[in-house]
């Protein structure tokens, strides 16, 4: 089972918007979309790196800042003609509280 | 002899699983029942139409005192049981007390009351039962607020409001019922109320309620106050569970049952509101009537298991049609239908994955939402019908709706062509007159005759007044609408749209938050057309407009302090040292717009090295900005021995009138003070070359990807004339020009004569031109870096969080 570890309040993030969250696998870009949902991703494009937390956030789509790939919050992947993925990460919210997947804490260890 | 069971709580639930009981086992079971409220049960959903004045109490009521006594109910109303002993199998109330069986535990939920300081005063009620209602039913006359916008306090606002209260509701979010709608369904949920007379915050935090010795007014963190006779608070709600945490029975968020509805006690079961599911709770009555049937099978020794179901809900508010059913839950793999049909005010949202249907919500129109729940619950494959799924079962095959839907419901005095000042009822008494072609049109009423970028528009108009002859519509502005940016500019006017949601519900827009491409032009059209009401949308600006720094290609950012005309001192270069030195900038570069440039810079140090370059006087250069980007000058006749005019001063005056203003591209300007143009003018958007007689302006000049040269625009001997020249022709770009067109662009299309016109010969509308520009940079022309350096805002610009730094346990 996943385990989850608490960041930060759901309010800490804009609507429509993404902070970002350095992590032991690296930094990783959280979203808040306009319905209040939350995903976690890779904060790098897989295009050449544009950090997706500065993207323009649509429905659950994410615009990469760099050169305007499309990437799907809820997959990773990159829309239309642009093939590629980002690495998705557990990540919810409950009592107005984000909570992610605990790996992010140890995977210095496990990897 | 009858075995004894013990029922805590006389609601939704209990009523029930009662009427099971005794239907299946009439003999079986000796009942006591407790309730907290003074009463039997009645049908809480119904407590909407009570506050409204549509039904009346005694309409409600489920079951009467014949009811009970038919079935011998030891009924214990007004007697809240206050503590169960499970080893004497007994419950206690502050009065009596009674041995069971069986004890079946159903309390409901209790209204999550915010902790405010005032939260506890006379006057401030949650929206729950009887007693809450009636408190609200005697605001007639009076102020009230209510806290929450969800299915509940609207209910509650549009009851009050129909018995004559002001109502005002109160609302965290970004927009109304956000759990179920879109911004845009939310907006025309608004709306619907604002027509009732409720006012609706939303973005609205309550600080406190005020009041002596009852409640009096509400206070927000945005400092509004709005004054309350009565406050009711509909924040939400969590199970009850109080007696049973008492009693050590297992609790989570609710009391834990399993699938025969067994607590951790096996003589003691719960349903309704106050139980968890296998990590669920509930918060309708359908599953709580599935739960009734259930335990009553139980209670016979019988074995039944508890399956939820998706449940489906509506707002019980006259005339406001909502449907929504699913829990529009996170998944791979999901996608959206949007309909929209601004005309008759209608939304149909489907959430569809693996093609099958997984979430619906309509407004406006609810009368598929039972058919939509049908293949929800049965999980049909939609993919046959996937196309047209949207429009319902009688559609099936049927035909894509109606493109022109905004364009029909524009009112006869609403404005299509901008140039020429032509409305669509002229349009449409030219067609009934006979011209039916677009140049009769274009010659008898001038529409579409200049610019021509409302040539869609005043072809929508001529099809609708024609039938519906089919016309070619040019391209949409994105994958997201049809209309062009010219319809989208000129509808946001004449219909008198003032936020992106209403732009997007209004016109139709096909998806659910529009997309990169169009939501920043949206965001520019709005702020130039309401600049006084529009509050810019940050979320919709490209990074660096956002974030008021280019970003470079590794993440870092670039920034660049105004340098006005190319114009520095020795104290504030020492301040651009002292900052590259303080935050290692990797690059100091003089870039081509005379002025500094610190590449290389952290995002959370931005702030920090604003702050810096502001205490020494600089502001932002938005060098990053759709927006009046620098004034490149000469050193003019101040220094320079063939200068005629003071290039520079004219430069620093034209800067200091427009820095900070918004424009559809890029702007720049230059300013040089003899023919020798040493400051370049005549391949900026703007150039000014000074001679002996004065100043002459051209315009539409670049040196991007397309070298322009400028053409003449006007002469004049007064710099105050040329100022007010510019300041015109930049507002008249502002109004006119399509997004992302810089002003060559804007030119071709629209003909430098016709510019002229507006703002050299047209000395009145010159003049109104430089006002609305002033209008706007009272707004505007303020320093972002200033706002965003702030100790509230600083911390935005460094990570979230650093779980580096935190070690696993
Ligand atoms: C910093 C600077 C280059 C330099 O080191 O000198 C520069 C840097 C950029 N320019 Fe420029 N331009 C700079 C002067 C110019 C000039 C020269 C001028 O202004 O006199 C031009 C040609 C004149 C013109 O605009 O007509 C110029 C024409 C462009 C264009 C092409 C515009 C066009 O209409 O064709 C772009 C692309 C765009 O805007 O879409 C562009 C875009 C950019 C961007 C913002 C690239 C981007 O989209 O992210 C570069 C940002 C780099 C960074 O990270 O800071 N830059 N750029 C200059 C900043 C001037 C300033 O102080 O604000
Ligand atoms: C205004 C309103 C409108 C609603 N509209 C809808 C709708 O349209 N559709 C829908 O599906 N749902 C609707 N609901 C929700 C629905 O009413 C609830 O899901 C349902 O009533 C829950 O049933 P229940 O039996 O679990 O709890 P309740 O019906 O709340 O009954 C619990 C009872 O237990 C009593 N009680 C609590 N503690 C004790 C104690 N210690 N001792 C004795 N008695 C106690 C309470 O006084 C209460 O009478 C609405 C709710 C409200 C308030
Ligand atoms: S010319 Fe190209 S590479 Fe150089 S700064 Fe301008 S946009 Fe960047
Ligand atoms: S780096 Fe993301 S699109 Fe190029």
């Amino acid at each position: 089972m996943t385990r989850f570890v608490d960041i930060a309040s759901l309010e800490d993030i804009p609507r429509q918007g993404a902070r970002m969250i350095r992590t032991a696998a690296g930094c990783i870009a959280v979203f808040r979309t306009a319905d209040d949902r939350v995903f976690a991703l890779d904060d790098r494009c897989p295009h050449k790196g544009g950090p997706l937390s500065e993207g323009i956030v649509h429905g659950h789509h994410v615009t990469c800042p760099l050169h305007n790939w499309v990437f799907d919050l809820n997959t990773g992947t990159a829309q239309g003609a642009d093939e590629g993925a980002v690495r998705t990460w557990p990540v919810r919210v409950q009592n107005g509280r984000i909570l992610i997947t605990a790996d992010l804490l140890n995977r210095n260890k496990a990897a | 002899m009858k075995k004894k069971l013990v029922v805590i709580g006389a609601g939704m639930a209990s009523g029930r699983l009662l009427e099971h009981l005794f239907d299946a086992a009439p003999d079986a079971w000796d009942v006591t029942l407790f309730n907290a409220e003074p009463r039997g049960n009645y049908n809480r959903l119904m407590l909407s139409p009570v506050l409204s004045g549509e039904k009346t109490y005694d309409q409600i009521v489920t079951h009467d005192a014949d009811w009970y006594a038919a079935h011998g109910v030891d009924c214990r109303f007004g007697e809240p049981v206050v503590r169960i002993d499970r080893d004497a199998r007994t419950v206690h109330s502050n009065h009596s007390s009674a041995e069971y069986d069986a004890l079946v535990i159903a309390t409901g939920s209790a209204p999550f009351i915010i902790p405010v300081p005032g939260k506890d005063l006379p006057g401030v009620v949650a929206y729950r039962d009887l007693e809450d209602t009636q408190a609200m039913m005697a605001t007639a006359g009076k102020d009230a607020v209510v806290i929450g916008g969800g299915l509940l306090g609207l209910e509650a606002a549009a009851g009050m409001a129909a018995q004559g209260a002001r109502v005002t509701v109160i609302h965290l979010m970004g927009h109304l019922m956000e759990r179920q709608l879109d911004p845009a369904a939310g907006y025309l949920l608004q709306k619907d109320l604002e027509s009732r007379g409720i006012t609706v915050h939303c973005k609205g935090a309550t600080k406190a309620i005020l009041g002596e010795d009852r409640a009096e007014a509400v206070l927000l963190e945005d400092g509004t106050v709005y004054p309350a006779d009565l406050v009711c608070m509909a924040v939400g709600i969590r199970p009850e569970t109080r007696i049973a945490v008492d009693a050590r029975l297992e609790v989570e968020r609710g009391i834990v049952v399993d699938d025969a509805l067994r607590t951790s006690d096996p003589h003691i079961f719960a349903l309704g509101e106050c139980v968890e599911h296998r990590g669920q709770l509930f918060g309708l009555v359908a599953p709580l009537y599935d739960q009734a049937k259930v335990l009553a099978r139980t209670l016979q020794d019988q074995s039944a298991e508890f399956r939820p179901v998706q449940t489906a809900t509506k707002l019980k508010v006259t005339g406001c049609d909502l449907f929504s059913a699913g829990d529009f839950a996170e998944g791979e793999g999901r996608e959206d239908i949007v309909f929209r049909d601004p005309g008759r005010g209608i939304y149909k949202r489907l959430v569809l994955q693996d093609d099958r249907i997984i979430g619906a919500v309509m407004y406006g129109d609810t009368a598929d939402g039972n058919w939509f729940y049908g293949l929800m619950k049965d999980g049909t494959d939609i993919a046959d019908m996937r196309d047209t799924l949207i429009f319902g079962p009688a559609f099936q095959g049927g035909a894509a709706p109606d493109p022109m839907a905004a364009v029909a419901a524009l009112p006869p005095e609403a404005e299509i062509c901008g140039c020429n000042g032509v409305c669509k009822g002229t349009i449409v008494q030219a067609v009934q007159n006979g011209a039916t072609a677009l140049d009769a049109v274009r010659s008898c009423t001038k529409a579409s005759g200049s610019c021509g970028t409302c040539t869609g528009l005043v072809e929508q108009v001529m099809a609708l007044t024609l039938g519906g002859a089919v016309v070619s519509a040019p391209a949409g502005m994105c994958k997201c609408t049809d209309h062009t940016h010219e319809d989208v500019r000129r509808l946001i006017r004449s219909m008198g749209l003032r936020s992106i949601p209403a732009v997007m519900q209004e016109l139709g827009w096909k998806t659910v938050g529009g997309c990169h491409s169009c939501r920043p032009a949206l965001n520019f059209y709005l702020l130039a057309e309401w600049p006084l009401e529009y509050q810019d949308d940050r979320q919709s600006r490209f990074v660096n407009e956002r974030n008021h720094a280019n970003i470079q290609k590794d993440g870092t950012y670039s920034v660049v302090p105004r340098m006005w005309g190319g114009v520095t001192t020795p104290a504030e270069l020492r301040a651009i040292a002292d900052a590259a030195e303080k935050y290692d900038v990797p690059m100091v570069k003089v870039t081509g717009g005379q002025r500094i440039d610190l590449l290389g810079v952290r995002k959370e140090d931005l702030p920090h090295m604003w702050a810096d370059l502001n205490a020494a006087g600089m502001v932002s250069g938005a060098a990053y900005s759709r927006g009046l980007r620098t004034v490149k000058t000469c050193v003019g006749k101040e220094f320079c021995r063939v200068g005629t005019q003071d290039s520079t001063g004219l430069g620093i005056r034209l800067e200091k009138l427009m820095w900070g203003s918004w424009t559809p591209h890029k702007l720049k300007l230059g300013v040089s003070g003899c023919p020798r143009n040493c400051a370049e003018a005549t391949c900026k958007d703007i150039g000014v070359v000074c001679v002996d007689s004065g100043y002459n302006i051209s315009i539409g000049g670049a040196a991007g990807m397309e070298v322009k040269e400028t053409e003449h625009l006007a002469s004049t001997p007064s710099e105050d004339e040329a100022i007010a020249i510019i300041l015109a022709v930049t507002q008249l770009y502002r109004e006119h020009a399509r997004y992302l067109d810089r002003i060559w662009k804007w030119m071709n299309k629209v003909g430098l004569d016709w510019i002229r016109a507006q703002v050299v010969d047209d000395l009145e509308n010159r003049q109104r031109l430089v006002e609305r520009f002033e209008l706007s940079q009272s707004v505007y022309r303020r320093d972002p870096w200033a706002h965003l350096s702030t100790p509230s805002e600083t911390p935005k610009w460094a990570p979230l969080a650093d779980l580096t730094l935190e070690a696993a346990e």
